[in-house]
């Protein structure tokens, strides 16, 4: 964090940004896009056992507003679809997006006509965790990864938009 | 009351309407010309002997290879006031692709729904039904998809993640 004690105990120099994202990820709130049996596995997470408050993630928030980090756990179909697409919209920024399990990430098993084959088909996912349902212990790996990346300043909510390119060449 | 009773009291009440009765593992199942089916249906609910006053599922096989192309399956059961088990029976009616069939929503209420599921993914069209759109697909879905003739993967159209919800009309 390049915390720097001069004068003794007196003085603590730091940069903003480094102390602005340590607050960030140490509270970090996530929505519980809970469609399936990976929502099972994350409440259990969320819960006493696992208790995911430890990473200061304990407040779980319904309203997507309140949000900063939206845990997809579930098969997406296409009629989900536009609703995950417009809570991810009303999340304020900066926000982060973890595609829990095999069907956030990929559709899993359901190479079918109904389900959306990953999510990052609608929005930008920064961390995948593999597994059908992955264990508590995945779910949270990839809480800390999500972690190092708010302390670092990175994200792809954060990310310029790509520029726009003509789909017809000129 | 068996198959045969079932299918005699049937033949009885609507001449030539029974096409044949089957008992299997102690099921019942009645096959019932297109035609008379409504009227089966409505003398089933309304017989003082056979009661069928609940209607458990309305849905559909698909037999690509034949004429009359859907099978169209009625379960019903009936609950007795006077604590016997429920008996049930199942009616089922041929139809070739396109055709319709008259809805029963105004015999029992639970059609509603298993018509439309059965129009939504065999594309079979229920005649006198309230509202019979799409159910379990998107409104802009295109395609029954479990006819057997359906690409398993479909059409992976990307209008369908851009789904908006149709007023009813």
């Amino acid at each position: 964090m390049g915390v720097e004690l001069i004068r003794g105990d007196n003085f603590v120099t730091a940069r903003l940004a480094d102390v602005v994202n340590w607050a960030r990820k140490s509270s970090l709130w996530p929505f519980p896009f809970g469609t399936a049996c990976c929502g099972i596995e994350m409440m259990s997470t969320l819960a006493s056992r696992y208790d995911m408050a430890r990473f200061g993630a304990e407040a779980v928030r319904f309203s997507p507003r309140q949000a900063d980090l939206l845990i997809v756990a579930g098969t997406i179909c296409n009629k989900m679809a536009p609703v995950l697409k417009r809570i991810y919209d009303q999340m304020s920024q900066p926000k982060w997006v973890i595609a829990m399990g095999a069907c956030a990430s990929c559709g899993g098993i359901f190479d079918n006509y109904t389900v959306v084959q990953g999510i990052d088909q609608i929005i930008p996912v920064d961390m995948y965790v593999p597994g059908c349902p992955p264990s508590p212990q995945a779910l949270m790996y990839s809480f800390t990864k999500i972690q190092g990346l708010v302390q670092s300043g990175q994200g792809l909510s954060l990310d310029p938009m790509p520029e726009a390119v003509p789909s017809v060449p000129v | 009351m068996n198959s045969a009773a079932i299918s005699a009291k049937v033949a009885g009440a609507i001449p030539g309407a029974c096409v044949e009765a089957l008992e299997f593992q102690g099921q019942t199942t009645l096959q019932v010309r297109r035609e008379s089916l409504k009227e089966v249906l409505a003398f089933l609910r309304d017989d003082p002997d056979i009661l069928m006053n609940q209607l458990l599922d309305v849905t559909a096989v698909d037999y690509p290879a034949r004429a009359d192309r859907f099978d169209v399956v009625y379960i019903l059961a009936s609950i007795r006031e006077d604590g016997l088990a429920p008996v049930r029976v199942r009616i089922k009616t041929r139809i070739p692709d396109g055709a319709a069939l008259p809805s029963v929503t105004d015999l029992w209420r639970s059609a509603d729904w298993g018509e439309r599921e059965c129009f939504d993914m065999f594309g079979i069209r229920f005649e006198g039904h309230p509202n019979l759109k799409r159910i379990l697909n998107p409104d802009n879905f295109y395609g029954y998809p479990l006819r057997k003739t359906f690409p398993l993967r479909g059409e992976r159209d990307p209008a369908f993640l851009e789904y908006k919800e149709t007023e009813p009309a």
